[in-house]
């Protein structure tokens, strides 16, 4: 039996990060940098589509410049809920604006060894062994490529990755490592096996695709091709904003807002162009670069209201959201980590965005670890907990317990309590310890956090993919390898 | 008059005033001011004071860019003068920088080049996405002493050996230093594909440069 998945959903706290009226204002300023200053399509493809729409396009810069009309219109196409399906259909997620999910974070390039600690480059092995874990993980809903499979081929290791995942968990697998049409056609290809069809695959969508834009305002060239070949397939596919306050976008956050929006809903118009009503969703990691060395950030104030701000302006799209939080510039598990984390978690669910983006990574995307994948997930629950607010009824008010146990006495002899005592939250990671058992041993929600982790990938047994199915990914994986030769 | 020039000059750039710099620039033209003195007692008087206030970490990154730019403006304004004279400016090398093939990660890359700038090295900046046999093209039209390679993708720190091992057919290896740089870029890849060095942020990329140059 799969550990069901958990999601906030039917929350009890709301907060209005941008009232209607701003939210409008963004977006008729998206619309005038769309018009005027334009947005870079380094795509064959992309600019006769934009051509054959009416819009401007200068060939030699490939920069597109569209009235808003035709953004406005090719947005109305995209469908506002859809789901996410997993090779276990109890494990599909509904994206319906009402659920959040967490998945693991993506592309990291190091490890700090579930064994030893050390910090060492990524593996295939470490592919297969976080998806592991993660499907017995009830936090996490879904996948992304966690770390590069740095011993595989550069051309085709985003293949190996995603085969990777789906023989180690039966949990859906959204991959953000695949940035050209010819490595996205395969791993479609890969996906139509494991569905059974094209046609299967379009009913049941077992793979979804993350693409950066290239900001400011503009999109990488085969990410534009991967995407439209996914959004051509009916895989769910999303446009993903850095734009960053002081490097890539204006220092004003209501200017990097703009910019990175240009970038996202121009992008994602086009795909509603050539494929009107294909499955598309708004993805967002801003930040503000850090005003010493221009590092990318990934947790201050600014990443926090950016989490909630993005949100509304998905939803004004009326289309899902995919956020980036858990974005520590941290390097190791520490303060930095949790401060970061909980609080850009925090703001992206309290505003309801789809997925979240996601465990386990370090220095800024990074660094791999166990620990902080466990402690992450802790946090959501957390969240999760806190979501559901507080409940006001003639049960939760317990004025019959209050009045039997009247002034003094406790209440831990009453029925009502054992009732509800499972309502309470129990941390697995935060030390209530006396003072003295802490200080006996000095371990902490690091050391927790890594055994469970341990135990996990020791004795999870993920339901296994159909060896044939694995066969077959081998062997397309295999005939490109050799035709690349 | 020219006195009184010098430190408007160096006001300019501790500004990142583009265009005051250029209009100080030609009135030394104009005046008959030699150009190197423009330089070493006017400009770059500002860009060590940005560069000393951001060490210490008083100033920020736009400051010290701005200052670079209008750096760069004023000395394209002295440039034709200074050849009309048959003065060069000494430099402490060229650097040819680029983004590898396949990679669009531009901010690291542009931040490297800023600093060697405001440092004394002439860079020739190529952008992103470039590939091997242009970075190679540049390298020997410009005679550089030093390439410096971004790659922030697993999938492209490839082209880093790539370009390497072109320099090395082309028998320039020997003459010309490798740096690189990136987020997946380690010590030990370094070492792998012999490189001469590599920094982890631009400052770092500064003192790797004049040490390959023998300036440090
Ligand atoms: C911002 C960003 C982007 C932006 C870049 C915007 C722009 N205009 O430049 C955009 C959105 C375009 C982008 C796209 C993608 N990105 Co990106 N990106 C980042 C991010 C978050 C920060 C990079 C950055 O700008 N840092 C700030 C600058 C100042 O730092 P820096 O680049 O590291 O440079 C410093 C040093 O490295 C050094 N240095 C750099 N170059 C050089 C060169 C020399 C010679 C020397 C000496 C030193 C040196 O000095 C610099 C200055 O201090 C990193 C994560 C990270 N924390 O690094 C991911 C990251 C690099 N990206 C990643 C990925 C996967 C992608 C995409 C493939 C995602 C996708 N599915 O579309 C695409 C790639 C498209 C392509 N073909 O290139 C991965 C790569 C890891 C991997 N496994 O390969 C990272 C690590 C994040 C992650 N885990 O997902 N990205």
């Amino acid at each position: 039996m799969p550990t069901p998945i958990k999601s906030i959903t039917n929350p009890k706290l709301r907060l209005e990060v941008l009232t209607p009226e701003e939210i409008r204002k963004i977006h008729e300023a998206t619309l005038w940098i769309i018009e005027h200053a334009g947005v870079r399509f380094p795509s064959k493809r992309a600019l006769d589509i934009w051509q054959s729409f009416g819009a401007s396009v200068d060939a030699g810069k490939s920069i597109v410049r569209a009235k808003g009309r035709i953004i406005e219109e090719a947005l109305e196409q995209a469908p506002a809920a859809y789901t996410l399906c997993a090779r276990d259909p109890s494990q599909d997620l509904p994206l319906d604006g009402n659920h959040v999910f967490v998945g693991t974070d993506g592309c990291g390039v190091e490890v700090l060894d579930i064994e030893t600690g050390a910090r060492r480059t990524s593996s295939l092995r470490d592919v297969s062994d976080i998806a592991r874990i993660a499907d017995a993980t009830a936090e996490i809903g879904f996948h992304w490529v966690p770390v590069s499979a740095q011993d595989m081929p550069p051309e085709t290791r985003g293949l190996h990755e995603v085969k990777a995942i789906w023989e180690n968990s039966s949990k859906h697998v959204q991959t953000e490592s695949i940035y050209n049409e010819r490595e996205a056609r395969v791993a479609i290809e890969m996906a139509a096996v494991l569905a059974g069809g094209g046609e299967a695959l379009r009913k049941r969508p077992l793979l979804s695709l993350m693409q950066c834009t290239a900001p400011p305002l503009g999109q990488d060239g085969g990410s534009l091709d991967a995407a439209l070949l996914a959004a051509e397939a009916g895989i769910p596919t999303g446009f993903m904003t850095m734009a960053a306050c002081l490097t890539t976008g204006p220092a004003t956050l209501a200017g990097n807002l703009a910019v990175g929006n240009a970038e996202v809903i121009a992008a994602t118009a086009l795909l509603q162009l050539a494929y009107p009503g294909a499955p598309v969703f708004y993805a967002a990691a801003q930040t503000a670069s850090d005003l010493r060395s221009g590092a990318y950030t990934g947790g201050g104030p600014e990443d926090f209201l950016f989490g909630a701000a993005q949100n509304a302006l998905a939803d004004f799209y009326n289309i899902p959201l995919s956020m980036g939080s858990f974005a520590t510039g941290a390097k190791e598990p520490n303060w930095q980590a949790g401060v970061e984390n909980s609080l850009s978690t925090f703001m992206a669910c309290v505003a309801m965005s789809d997925m979240l983006l996601g465990v386990g990574l370090l220095h800024g995307s990074r660094i791999w670890s166990y620990a902080q994948m466990m402690m992450d997930c802790e946090i959501f629950s957390i969240i999760h907990k806190t979501m559901q607010g507080i409940v006001v009824d003639d049960e939760t008010l317990a004025l019959d317990t209050i009045a039997a146990v009247g002034p003094g006495g406790n209440f831990l002899t009453q029925k009502h309590t054992l009732k509800h005592m499972r309502d309470v939250f129990l941390p697995q990671f935060m030390d209530r310890r006396p003072y003295n058992e802490w200080e006996a041993k000095k371990d902490d929600a690091r050391d927790w956090a890594l055994a469970k982790a341990r135990k996990t990938l020791a004795g999870h047994q993920p339901d296994p993919l159909d060896r044939k199915l694995s066969a077959e990914m081998a062997r397309i994986i295999k005939s490109i390898e050799e035709g690349n030769k | 008059m020219s006195t009184d020039l010098f430190p408007k000059m160096a006001q300019s750039i501790i500004d990142g005033d583009s265009d005051a710099a250029v209009a100080l620039a030609r009135q030394a033209v104009e005046s008959g001011l030699d150009p190197l003195e423009a330089i070493s007692k006017g400009f770059v008087v500002g860009v060590n004071t940005v560069g000393e206030a951001f060490a210490k970490g008083d100033a920020f990154l736009p400051e010290l860019v701005m200052a670079g730019e209008a750096m760069k403006a004023a000395i394209a304004v002295l440039e034709p003068e200074m050849q009309k004279r048959d003065m060069t400016r000494t430099m402490l090398g060229k650097v040819v920088l680029a983004t590898v093939e396949g990679d669009i990660h531009e901010i690291g890359k542009t931040l490297v080049g800023t600093m060697l700038s405001a440092s004394g090295f002439q860079v020739y900046d190529l952008g992103v996405d470039v590939p091997s046999a242009k970075i190679l093209a540049k390298v020997k039209e410009v005679d550089a002493d030093i390439v410096g390679l971004s790659a922030l993708l697993t999938t492209t720190m490839v082209k880093q050996k790539e370009v390497i091992d072109v320099l090395d057919k082309e028998g320039l290896r020997r003459k010309v230093k490798v740096m690189v740089g990136g987020a997946p870029v380690t010590h030990d890849w370094v070492q792998k594909i012999e490189a001469d060095g590599y920094s982890e942020d631009a400052i770092g990329a500064v003192t790797i440069a004049k040490q390959l140059v023998g300036a440090a």
